[in-house]
């Protein structure tokens, strides 16, 4: 008897939907034994991390209010992913976008206009747009790889945001704290559930979810995008523009990534920071693929990674571990999820 | 013909078998080859033929069956076992260094220490001695195919091989070349060498081999000696039926011209591609013209600036249906009128892993299956629907994925998408390169009736038989170059060989090294 490793005749539908379930399962079977190493008990370990965040109103709220920014990166992301085209510089891009709808919210401090909010997740959009449009244009005119440009642009956003509420924004009367002045009313977001921190970011989510799933699945564009990711050779066979693809891929995501800044500086943050984002940029390409590029998917991803921020949060508080313990469980999903996912074109043999 | 009985044969199959995940390659096969015998091996695409020799080279194992090699039981481990043992292969798709000389590349393949002043000497000795002329001082990539070929043939010979395998050798020869080389098959096999010939090609065999073996799915169907049989009852044997006859009517005189290339010249980016240079042709309403040559010269180039799929710099360089076009992309030429089926069927002519529904929607999306801006996908299953039931497509149905589809399933699908778009100008590259006997003579007749219907057919093959087939008129490429024009009734297998290396009256002489053929 030994075990045999083949190719499948085609690859398996059931394994696509089943792989991001094993991944969940092996990531929470190994926190277990990372748990156990370290002296903890994987029981306990499991109940902190995974339940009691969620044991009451207020810790849902808390995920859904953390799946917002995810679900907003991670649909814009998909985009993209599909079509190819490998913006990782979401976390950028969600930077200057809060830079710029949290720099109309310090200019506008003393408006009463109801016109503030909406202008603000508009410039987000913008702002994000135009960080993603760097590395696409390096791409169309100079062929440089997006995946190296992106990125290397999240450091430069990151050094903007720093310079900025150290110097020229920095709230005057905030003690030297590297910050801004707190934004106005009319410049936050609408709590949904009172006594609670859930707001009106989630419905903007939502709504990119819905309309990531039309233009996905039912749009000629999106289809060309997709034709683009699967064959590039039948794309331009077809005289699909390869370029248009670059640019919507890389746009999306970034007016996407722009808003989730935004949704984040005008909802529990409420001004400008160094520490607008704990890596929700990063995480939400986890989430893109965990949630299989597809809208539903990211859904419910979305609110597993979000999970796994306030597990790192209870653990931290609780089991006396660092808050890098989500990033390791962050990393296991990934690490996991790229393993099952040989399985989709692969299985295992028992032969005699 | 080298056949007494008391001889021990230099190999033999019995019952060998090989289960692939989803399809059975070879089931249960025997096969004999005596010394000195000339063996062809003949089946359609996907017959097994292939894997039968792969796995006499040690490629793959066998899942079944034992092979005997000079009369005792041997298990092939790899192909430098294979080699040891006295089995040499030249495969179809050549597999030699772009970057390295001639004596380099063969020295890979040598073991021991490396010697490569004796071993050019060698291979010169060898390249005399079996009238294959290569010079093993130059670098791979400045050889034509021909001579690529004769590297390989040589590597082989180096090893003084008791069993040469060639698949499909003459898929890139002109036919002077393809008489060079069985010169050559028939001087080896004179000394006592086996050889197993693997083709598709019935006229091929009947001159070369004394005996063959008949593959279908898999499984041995026949031997017979190709000497005693005609190309027709071969064919039965190989595709079980009867081949399909032609109906081809008179060309018609006087049609106005519906795609025009004028001085067309393009520098390839490929540092080994070609050069077009000063190509200019005519295509009118109701005619089929093909484009004969030996693959690499230029072909991919002049298909993709006709198709759109790279655009040329001067729009006055191609015209289709009278409008200036060279500057346009693929999908602003479709929508003048013109529709292109191309070599690659998977990840070119459709996207693997969508349905064909959605493959539909990859050329023919203008026949109403886009409003505002959304698919209506109705339109593009209707359509598809049709092309599976009018040019029998065999799948399980509209929402079967590309990649399910055999290679002529598919090949008939693009056509037929292509062909129901009602295109005035429709150009094929290679339509029925692998594709089975009986569909392939299907797609010819599909394009003898589009050129009734009045639209202008451009073909480019390397198989001379397909144009000399369905064609009015024909030209020739070399080197990048086009030659001139003439009908097909007026020419001959014998005067387009020679154009084929590039040789038309009035051809400039080469400028910088020989054309692209033997």
């Amino acid at each position: 008897m030994w075990l045999k490793f083949e190719q499948r005749p085609e690859p398996s539908r059931l394994m696509r939907y089943l792989s991001p379930l094993l991944a969940v399962g092996l990531m929470v079977a190994s926190g277990m034994l990372l748990f156990h190493l370290l002296g903890k008990s994987p029981a306990e370990g499991f109940k902190v991390f995974f339940l009691n965040p969620v044991q009451d109103k207020y810790g849902v709220a808390e995920l859904f209010l953390k799946a917002t920014p995810l679900i907003l990166c991670a649909v814009g992301l998909a985009v993209g992913f599909r079509g190819n085209i490998w913006n990782i510089g979401a976390e950028g891009q969600l930077l200057i976008g809060a830079l710029a709808g949290g720099g109309l919210a310090l200019h506008f401090h003393d408006t009463n206009s109801m016109l503030l909010l909406p202008a603000m997740i508009v410039a987000g959009a913008l702002g994000g747009m135009f960080w993603a449009a760097i590395p696409a244009w390096l791409r169309t005119r100079f062929n440089a790889n997006e995946i190296l440009t992106s990125l290397m642009l999240v450091y430069i956003a990151e050094l903007i945001v720093s310079w900025l509420v150290h110097g020229p924004w920095m709230d005057p009367d905030g003690f030297n704290f590297p910050q801004t002045r707190l934004f106005q009313a009319k410049a936050t977001m609408p709590i949904l559930v009172q006594g609670t921190r859930v707001n009106a970011g989630l419905f903007i989510a939502l709504g990119a979810l819905i309309a990531g799933w039309i233009f996905m699945n039912r749009s000629f564009m999106g289809y060309q995008m997709k034709v683009a990711g699967q064959a590039e050779n039948a794309g331009r066979y077809a005289g699909f523009s390869a370029r248009r693809t670059v640019w919507i891929g890389m746009l999306v995501g970034g007016a996407m990534a722009g808003i989730a800044g935004v949704a984040e500086i005008s909802g529990p943050v409420g001004q400008i920071t160094e520490h607008i984002s704990p890596g929700y940029g990063f995480a939400a390409m986890i989430v893109a693929f965990v949630g299989r590029l597809d809208p539903v998917g990211i859904f419910f991803s979305g609110l597993l990674m979000a999970l796994l921020y306030l597990g790192g949060e209870q653990a931290q508080q609780y089991l006396a571990l660092p808050y890098s313990i989500s990033k390791v469980f962050q990393g296991l999903l990934l690490f996991f999820l790229l393993c099952s996912d040989v399985f989709i074109t692969h299985r295992i043999r028992w032969k005699k | 013909m080298p056949n007494a009985p008391s001889e021990t044969p230099r190999l033999v199959i019995k019952g060998v078998s090989k289960i692939y995940p989803s399809v059975i390659a070879n089931d249960n096969v025997d096969l004999t080859i005596m010394p000195g015998e000339i063996r062809a091996v003949l089946g359609e695409n996907g017959a097994g033929k292939s894997t039968l020799m792969k796995i006499i080279y040690g490629v793959t194992h066998p899942d079944k069956g034992e092979i005997l090699w000079e009369g005792s039981p041997v298990t092939v481990q790899n192909p430098a076992h294979a080699r040891e043992l006295g089995i040499g292969m030249v495969f179809q798709h050549f597999s030699l260094f772009e970057t390295l000389t001639v004596a380099q590349n063969v020295a890979l393949a040598v073991p021991g220490r490396l010697d490569l002043a004796g071993l050019s000497r060698r291979i010169e000795e060898i390249s005399g001695k079996y009238g294959l002329p290569v010079d093993p001082r130059r670098l791979v990539h400045a050889l034509s195919v021909g001579e690529r070929q004769r590297v390989e043939i040589i590597r082989c010979l180096l090893q003084n091989p008791r069993l040469l395998i060639l698949d499909e050798p003459t898929s890139v020869l002109t036919p002077q070349a393809v008489r060079k080389l069985f010169e050559t098959l028939r001087q080896l096999a004179s000394e006592g060498v086996s050889i197993l010939y693997i083709s598709h090609k019935l006229d091929e065999i009947q001159e070369l081999c004394h005996t063959a073996t008949v593959l279908r799915n898999g499984r041995v169907t026949g031997h017979c000696t190709p000497s005693q049989e005609t190309p027709k009852t071969m064919a039965r044997l190989m595709i079980g039926e009867d081949l399909p006859t032609f109906h081809h009517g008179e060309p018609e005189e006087g049609r106005e011209v519906r795609l025009r290339i004028d001085g067309l010249s393009v520098k390839s980016e490929d540092p080994f591609g070609v050069d077009l240079e000063d190509v200019s042709l005519e295509v009118r309403s109701g005619e089929i013209v093909g484009i004969a040559g030996v693959s690499g010269n230029g072909q991919q180039e002049l298909l993709r600036a006709i198709s759109g799929e790279e655009p040329v710099p001067d729009k006055r360089w191609i015209h289709v249906c009278g409008v200036p076009a060279g500057r346009m992309n693929a999908s602003r030429r479709r929508a003048l009128g013109m529709c292109f089926v191309p070599e690659e069927r998977l990840g070119r002519g459709a996207v693997p892993r969508l349905s064909l529904t959605d493959n539909v929607l990859l050329t023919a999306f203008r026949r109403k299956m886009v409003r505002f801006g959304m698919i209506r996908r109705k339109a593009a299953k209707t359509f598809a629907d049709d092309c599976i039931r009018l040019f029998d497509v065999k799948c399980g149905g509209a929402a079967s994925e590309a990649k399910s589809l055999s290679g002529g399933n598919l090949q008939k699908f693009i056509v037929g998408r292509e062909i129901l778009q009602e295109p005035k100008v429709l150009v094929l590259a290679q339509p029925t390169w692998g594709v089975d006997v009986g569909a392939a003579s299907f797609i010819r007749q599909q394009l003898l009736c589009l050129r009734e219907k009045g639209t202008a057919v451009l073909v480019i093959s390397e198989e001379l038989d397909e144009l000399f087939e369905i064609c009015d008129r024909l030209v020739v490429i070399a080197k990048g170059r086009l030659s001139p024009s003439k009908a097909t009734s007026e020419t001959g297998v014998e005067e387009v060989g020679v154009w084929m290396s590039g040789m038309w009256p009035g051809a400039e002489p080469a400028k910088d090294e020989a054309p692209h053929v033997a």
